[in-house]
């Protein structure tokens, strides 16, 4: 391959580096004794202490989880759903595809006028938690319908037919057959529905109502107006252990079940 | 179109009067203004190893599709033991399926896959071991069980695909192209696999597949499509020796197709006229008009070459022309010879004498063959 494997090798680890040392700086920094961000005076959990004693924050976690499940439970449900729909032909199939993509490529400043618009003003939706439940089932539904859809579509109609050929009712070839086949991706949807919820900050900034703030933009008022201080390093921190075990779970579950190397062509014979 | 006397009586050629397994009856498929299978009529009886051929589109996957329910018949019926199966889901019919894809399921083992239609049935515990171990059994496949089936060879999957069909016991086995994505040497193994698993299990098989060579090894009877109709439908002698049309003349093996008129009728025998054939008469076989316009043709392993100084045995269909290309198989030699009136004749000869310079392109010869192998085409007036 190359003759200079470590070149390759190199500029490897400064991409990793590029990528992951502010957020390993932020870890570090994290678990300092002092309030200084530059420079370690010693290892101490104490600002992780104090995170947990402050209502506000225990608050503001406990809303952004309960909104991130509920989100992407309703946005999983809805765009298995739409995914499954669109699978079948029908007029006009084209047009819910693209209409279904486009909130992935709307500005989230305008999203977040618009739902603000439209929830408060039209809909009469009070600001707080029925808000940020409606705007984060309609950002994250596009991405569940995207992967789900994926999965669906890229899967062999013939084997439903083996299914019914052998016997199976509907009901059963999907709980035998299609659902065990596309059930990775509908949790792949999940996770993503939920990680955009929780990571969520401009649309969220917009309908955060009194006393229902969510973690993120709880981070981002509190560094805005006090800056960047030990306890919100903390709070970023837990955050980012969060969203990467996740990601750890996702990529464990995708490792297993490609065991079951579905989708693999008929090996021809030679 | 049976009973011919040349099949050789087989134990395992089953009796045409053993009971109706499929019937169908005027069936008809229309995609939009297309039709798919156009007015088939055609009885497969119990037991039987019944291959439909044809080329690709001519109608067979979809005439295979509505057996098993996947489409339904815009017009005609379909029986399965003497039912109307039209409108039943594939779920409640007695037909399995050998897809061309196999369609294994990849989430499941083996074990699972050949268990699937089994388990459907209501059969557990260890009943369901005992039929789905004799059934992985009989395709050879018992160390493979736990295997899921992208570990397997395309054949192994093939034979899992035949496994699991089968285990759930069906009346009628289906199967499109089974052997279509292996290479010679796999399919020729599996053919001789396919024929001592029919015979084992007495399952009625129907065989799809554009493979003619397939078709006449494997069934004991055939029907050729093509373009969504029936061509003919006869046992692999019939077929092959006796092609109805000619496009089954073209479509199975070679032929020679000599375009004659009728000059007369005498005793068992049409007197057929064609430019720049000496002698040629054909068997009595339908019925002709004087001066009809017929094809003939005649399989090119019938032809004998003689010298301009031999004299082929007298009644023998006769004439003379210019060798073209001489093509060494091995076998057999294989000349193409032009014939005066235009037409283009092929001749196998078999290689059991010394091969000598005689017959070189360029060089006159004559063909000759016994009358009885020359066939009158149908639709010869198009």
């Amino acid at each position: 391959m190359s003759r200079r494997p470590w070149a390759l090798g190199a500029v490897a680890a400064l991409v990793l580096a590029f990528l992951y040392a502010p957020i390993g700086w932020l870890a570090l920094v994290s678990f300092n004794d002092s309030r200084s961000l530059s420079r370690i005076t010693g290892l101490s959990t104490r600002w992780y202490a104090r995170l947990f004693d402050d209502a506000e924050v225990l608050e503001a976690l406990g809303l952004t989880l309960r909104l991130a499940g509920t989100s992407a439970v309703v946005a999983t449900a809805i765009g298995t759903l739409a995914a499954f729909g669109l699978r079948r032909a029908f007029p006009g199939r084209g047009v819910w595809t693209v209409l279904l993509s486009v909130p992935l490529v709307v500005p989230e400043v305008v999203l977040g006028v618009a739902l603000l618009g439209f929830c408060v003003k039209l809909a009469g939706i009070p600001l707080g938690f029925g808000a940020l439940l409606a705007a984060h089932v309609a950002f994250s539904l596009s991405f569940v319908v995207v992967v789900v859809r994926a999965r669906v579509a890229g899967m062999d109609a013939r084997l439903e037919e083996a299914a019914a050929d052998l016997g199976a009712s509907p009901l059963v070839a999907f709980r035998t057959v299609t659902w065990p086949l596309v059930a990775p991706a509908v949790a792949a949807g999940a996770a993503f529905a939920f990680l955009l919820s929780f990571d969520d900050v401009v649309t969220s900034s917009y309908l955060t109502g009194v006393g229902s703030t969510t973690l993120p933009v709880f981070v981002y008022a509190q560094a805005g107006r006090r800056g960047v201080s030990p306890e919100i390093v903390a709070l970023s921190t837990l955050m980012v252990a969060v969203s990467a075990a996740l990601l750890l779970v996702g990529v464990l579950v995708a490792a297993w079940r490609a065991r079951a190397s579905t989708f693999v062509e008929p090996t021809r014979d030679h | 179109m049976d009973g011919h006397g040349f099949r050789p009586a087989e134990e395992q050629t089953p009796d045409t009067h053993a009971p109706v397994e499929v019937g169908l009856h005027g069936v008809t498929k229309r995609f939009s203004d297309q039709v798919a299978v156009d007015d088939i009529t055609l009885q497969v009886h119990e037991g039987e190893f019944f291959s439909v051929l044809g080329p690709s589109g001519c109608g067979k996957t979809t005439l295979l599709r509505m057996i098993a329910g996947f489409e339904d018949p815009t017009e005609g019926r379909i029986e399965l033991d003497g039912v109307d199966m039209v409108g039943v889901p594939p779920y409640r019919r007695d037909v399995n399926t050998v897809f061309q894809s196999y369609a294994l399921f990849p989430h499941m083992s083996v074990w699972d896959n050949v268990a699937y239609g089994v388990k459907r049935k209501g059969v557990r515990g260890a009943q369901l071991k005992k039929v789905v171990g004799e059934h992985l059994e009989l395709v050879r496949l018992s160390q493979y069980a736990k295997r899921r089936p992208a570990q397997l060879s395309g054949g192994q999957q093939q034979r899992v695909a035949i496994a699991r069909a089968l285990a759930a016991g069906p009346q009628l086995l289906l199967l499109d192209e089974p052997l279509g994505a292996l290479d010679a040497v796999l399919r020729k193994e599996l053919q001789i696999e396919l024929m001592r698993i029919q015979r084992e299990v007495g399952t009625t098989f129907l065989y799809v597949t554009h493979d003619q060579e397939e078709a006449l090894v494997l069934s004991h009877r055939i029907a050729v499509m093509n373009a969504g109709r029936l061509e003919q439908v006869g046992y692999p002698e019939d077929v092959y020796e006796r092609p109805a049309t000619r496009f089954v003349a073209g479509f199975i093996g070679t032929s020679n197709i000599l375009d004659a008129k009728v000059s007369g009728v005498r005793g068992r025998w049409v007197e057929l006229e064609a430019p720049g054939v000496a002698r040629l008469r054909a068997p009595v076989q339908r019925e002709v008009r004087h001066g009809q316009r017929v094809a003939a043709t005649v399989r090119p392993e019938k032809v004998h070459l003689y010298d301009l100084a031999e004299e082929p045995p007298s009644g023998w269909c006769a004439l003379t022309g210019t060798v073209r290309d001489v093509v060494y198989t091995g076998v057999s030699t294989q000349y193409v010879v032009d014939v005066p009136g235009g037409d283009v004749l092929v001749a196998f000869v078999q290689n059991t004498r010394r091969i000598d310079d005689a017959g070189s392109p360029g060089q006159p010869v004559r063909m000759a063959w016994d009358p009885d192998f020359t066939v009158l085409l149908e639709n010869a007036d198009d």
